[in-house]
């Protein structure tokens, strides 16, 4: 691959530029390098396909007037060098006309930014439909099968590179490149009337068989040869790490530190400051984040290009370390950038791009937590989550792609899906049984909160609150 | 009427057209196109008067697709050159050629009139990037100052999105358009805390996103003053608001609650995209199949549903798609029966349905076009009732205001909505808030039990600016019409007991 990128010149380059260029106080520059490619399919051929290439340049000023510190925040794609001083100087013009910003703080220093997350030389890493190689080869080969078999399959596999430059005028220089890769394919009967659903995330597709793929969809179509369908009411639900993962990632994402202290989550104490230190779960349970997690790497420094209540653009280029939000069952931490964690007088821990959750007496896995079922329900994943009301973080949404019946440690039928309502912190604190963690791909919010790792869940009461004739 | 941008005409937007298009043909393509586009968008947002967070982008590119021996090849690139085009047009014709022995079904395209050279700019006075920033934080910080300065507000949010978007769409039939279209969204919302009970709530401004500029905020289209002065009262009053006892109500809908109703329930599930199974392995298919076009009852007589790309100030309206298909208006629904799709080019030709109603729409110039949701509208009755007129016709029921929480599954049959406001219906009045309302039914139920619409009177155009389908994903700005409703024994919920307290 060449130095020269999309506009011909070196990302590093246009960064320093408009570095040089800045005449305010403070500057920082973000310079994001992207590469993206996709197949997608429906009932066994190919639809769409498609390679993007991009950039996006950042530039953010910082004005320090007499009634603090005002930010100008400027983005455009595609930017050549001799495009740079117009969006430094309309970053400027941004910051000396705005008011002063809240979460104001000094800009970072290159002695806060971890040694390994420089390499400030390298290329940006790039991708390109070559990296689906193996699965692109066997696709029209597992459309035969599936097709002779009377299945068909509906997917989307996707591999994007970005890589981050971060510079400011304090001297930092930062580069991180991001791989995040996922397949997730939908089986269904010829006549639709069965579905299933089997996603993985990936860094790089070498870890994905197409072929096993299709086989646990047969496998999983073949459980759903007996129908029986169930009222809505409350049921003993086991929720495989798929559906975990996205109830935890609204969580996550609701546990936002001055949102907390405004009053306005689940996570506000009554009366004023945040239920940090509270204990939430019954169980031993650990919810944590890592950059360094095994297959779950993610950027080591903050990247923001824009303010708000969890991130701060001053925060650039702070180094995000491996964070407990929950230890032992009990609330540890929230999402914080220095102005909100001096606010709430708790330690600076920002968002980080994964989330792992285990519990410290975990012995079993899916198929044992199955065996050891007298009745139950066993789901795929949800969908169609959203907040129902916020004081007790109730979510509503749906089963999709397989809701099971369990009877005797055996799945003996499908049973019909349902719309539920339930709250996850909630749940933390009625889970009768906690599996064995492992990675996994959130259905719904799997599109951009690709990398998680969780455990099964057994509850013993979920609120199926009403049928989905939906099939 | 404002001109398209000079910064966008300027760009070498025949030059690319020239060097793509006549490359495509060389290499043999039945069909090619070309789309360059210039999107920009500014996010402002303040918390308690103060501001909170700016951004402001602009993305640029464009992107060539071919149609070889009846598949698709689509290539994108950012870089606006000649030789950029060409090679990107050859890339493009690759594709397709990969795609060839993966694909099962052959592409061919719907007839379209070819327009010649042709421009369209949506109807607005002030560009939203002609206003300084400023200029709307002051506007915004004074609103919301004036939220603050009543006790029950405890914390003030307050954010503006406004984009222009240009499209220059060429094709080989002989079509060429440039468009500009700008939008704009502005919402306030106000937190309560009860003190005693520790209850808190939000209530948030309803002025619907619309394809209008910055005059929207200045006096044109809505009152803002009007709608801020009541909004504290109103907060103050739901945070009293006695807890609904679950069951069976008639429900009167405010537009403002039933446009989002509308796109989940009947947008989503009319796009023939979905019915074919094209969205199966994400947003989803649709309980409307193909089969039942022209038979099924989606709901009572007095059911009309309209789809338009050409709505005044409407989000998804336009001169021409992205496959050059001139904006028009069709039937989906009419008296109770479904009787047509939202169409692009393909579909249109697939199920030999004529020409396309013109739903094609990328949005961004590194995206294929797609099916995408036009404007959906419930069509009020002419000469009928006023929304207090069908209050008066319900005992016991609820009148719900403006749009919150939304969720229905993925064949678009089961659905849970809540809203800003709840009152109580009593002897055909209203009688105070609710709180903890939801309101749960099945789609064509649901539409079954709609009694009565209202006149034109009680008309309001709603709309969303986040609309996501499609993998990779793809976000659309959309309008929805309609007049006040009234629905007859829809399910309620107390959400505080689905929470099991």
């Amino acid at each position: 691959m060449s130095t020269t990128t999309v506009t011909g010149v070196k990302a590093q380059d246009v960064v320093e530029r408009a570095l040089q260029l800045s005449t305010s106080d403070g500057c920082i520059v973000l310079a994001q390098e992207s590469s993206e490619a996709n197949l997608r399919w429906a009932a066994n051929t190919l639809t769409t396909n498609g390679v993007m290439r991009g950039r996006r340049l950042t530039v953010i000023a910082t004005d320090g007037g007499n009634e603090g510190t005002a930010t100008g925040v400027v983005s455009r794609s595609n930017v050549g060098l001799d495009q740079v001083e117009s969006l430094v100087r309309a970053a400027e013009e941004a910051a000396r006309t705005g008011r002063a910003a809240e979460d104001a703080r000094p800009l970072i220093t290159p002695d806060q930014v971890p040694a390994g997350a420089q390499g400030w030389e390298q290329e940006p890493a790039e991708t390109s439909i070559g990296v689906f190689g193996q699965l692109a080869s066997t696709l029209g080969e597992v459309f035969l099968d599936a097709r002779a078999a009377g299945r068909e399959l509906f997917g989307f596999a996707e591999h994007q590179l970005h890589t981050t430059y971060l510079g400011t005028s304090t001297g930092v220089r930062v580069r991180h490149a991001q791989p995040t890769g996922r397949i997730e394919v939908t089986g269904k009967t010829a006549d639709w009337s069965r579905s299933s659903w089997v996603g993985h995330s990936t860094r790089d597709f070498s870890d994905i068989d197409m072929a096993a793929v299709d086989a646990e969809l047969a496998r999983r179509l073949g459980w759903a040869k007996r129908r029986v369908d169930l009222d809505a009411g409350r049921y003993e639900t086991l929720l495989p790490p798929s559906a975990v993962a996205d109830l935890m990632a609204y969580m996550y994402w609701t546990s936002v530190a001055r949102d907390a202290d405004d009053g306005r989550t689940v996570f506000s104490r009554q009366g004023g400051g945040t239920r940090v230190g509270e204990r939430l779960a019954s169980k031993p349970l650990r919810v944590w984040s890592d950059p360094a997690a095994e297959g779950l790497q993610c950027d080591p420094v903050v990247f923001a290009t824009s303010s708000g209540s969890s991130q701060s653009v001053f925060d650039n280029g702070l180094p995000i370390g491996e964070t407990d939000w929950i230890a032992d069952g009990e609330l540890k931490a929230l999402i914080q950038t220095r102005h909100s964690a001096e606010l709430t007088g708790l330690p600076m821990t920002p968002g980080v791009d994964n989330l792992l959750m285990a519990s410290a007496d975990a012995t079993r896995g899916l198929d044992e937590m199955v065996a050891d079922t007298s009745r139950g329900l066993l789901l795929t994943c949800l969908w169609y989550i959203r907040e129902v009301e916020p004081q007790t973080l109730l979510l509503t949404g749906l089963t999709r792609d397989g809701v099971y019946l369990v009877e005797g440690g055996e799945v003996v039928a499908e049973v019909n899906n349902f719309r539920f309502n339930e709250s996850p912190v909630d749940l933390m604190g009625r889970l009768t049984e906690v599996g064995l963690t492992q990675r996994t791909l959130a259905r719904e919010f799997g599109d951009y909160f690709t990398r998680s790792a969780m455990p099964t869940w057994r509850v013993g009461d979920f609120n199926m609150s009403s049928v989905s004739k939906a099939s | 009427m404002p001109e398209i941008d000079a910064a966008f005409t300027d760009l070498p937007l025949r030059r690319l057209a020239d060097a793509a298009l006549s490359r495509a043909k060389t290499l043999g393509a039945d069909h090619a196109d070309i789309r360059v586009e210039r999107i920009k968008d500014s996010h402002l947002s303040l918390h308690d008067a103060r501001l909170d967070g700016t951004s402001d982008g602009e993305d640029v590119g464009f992107a060539v697709r071919v149609l070889l021996d009846g598949s698709w090849g689509f290539a994108s690139h950012v870089d606006l050159t000649p030789e950029s085009a060409e090679r990107v047009a050859e890339q493009a014709i690759e594709v397709a050629k990969v795609s060839r022995p993966l694909s099962t079904q052959r592409i061919e395209l719907a007839d379209e009139p070819a327009y010649g050279d042709l421009t369209w700019v949506s109807p607005y006075d002030v560009d939203p990037f002609s206003v300084s920033d400023s200029d709307k934080i002051s506007l915004l910080a004074d609103w919301s100052s004036g939220l603050l300065a009543h006790d029950i507000v405890a914390h003030a949010d307050a954010s503006v999105h406004s984009v222009v978007e240009n499209k220059f769409y060429s094709d080989l039939a002989g079509t060429t358009t440039t468009q500009q279209r700008v939008r704009i969204q502005c919402q306030l919302e106000a937190l309560g805390i009860d003190k005693e009970s520790g209850r808190f709530d939000t209530m948030r401004t309803l002025a619907a996103p619309a394809g209008r500029g910055w005059e929207y905020l200045t006096g044109t289209g809505y009152d803002w003053a009007a709608e801020l002065d009541e909004l504290p009262e109103h907060l103050t009053e739901k945070l009293r608001a006695p807890s609904v006892e679950g069951g069976v109500y008639d429900l009167v809908i405010d537009p403002t609650n039933l446009f989002l109703t509308i796109h989940e329930s009947i947008g989503h599930a009319t796009e023939l995209d979905r019915a074919l199974g094209y969205e199966a392995n994400y947003a989803g298919t649709s309980f409307a199949t193909f089969d039942q076009l022209g038979t099924l009852k989606y709901g009572s007589p007095v059911m009309n549903v309209t789809g338009d790309r050409v709505a005044e100030h409407g989000l998804a309206s336009i001169g021409w798609d992205d496959e050059g298909v001139a904006g028009q208006e069709w039937d989906i629904i009419k008296d109770g029966v479904l009787v047509g799709y939202q169409l692009d080019r393909p579909m249109a030709r697939l199920k030999e349905l004529g020409r396309s109603n013109g739903c094609a729409f990328a949005d961004s110039p590194g995206h294929v076009p797609m099916q995408r949701m036009a404007n959906v509208s419930l069509q009020p009755a002419a000469g009928g009732p006023s929304t207090d007129e069908l209050i008066s016709r319900v005992d016991r029921g609820i009148y719900v205001v403006g749009d919150k929480s939304w969720s229905i599954d993925m064949q678009r049959y089961n659905f849970q909505f809540t809203g800003q406001r709840f009152f109580k219906i009593e002897n055909g009045r209203l009688a105070g808030q609710l709180r903890d309302v939801a309101y749960q039914a099945t789609t064509t139920d649901f539409w079954g039990s709609l009694e009565a619409v209202g006149g034109p009177q009680t008309y309001y155009l709603g709309g969303a600016f986040n609309c996501g389908k499609g993998q990779p994903g793809q976000v659309a700005a959309v309008s929805h019409g309609c007049p006040a409703t009234l629905f007859r024994d829809v399910r309620i919920l107390n959400t505080q007991a689905e929470a099991g307290r």
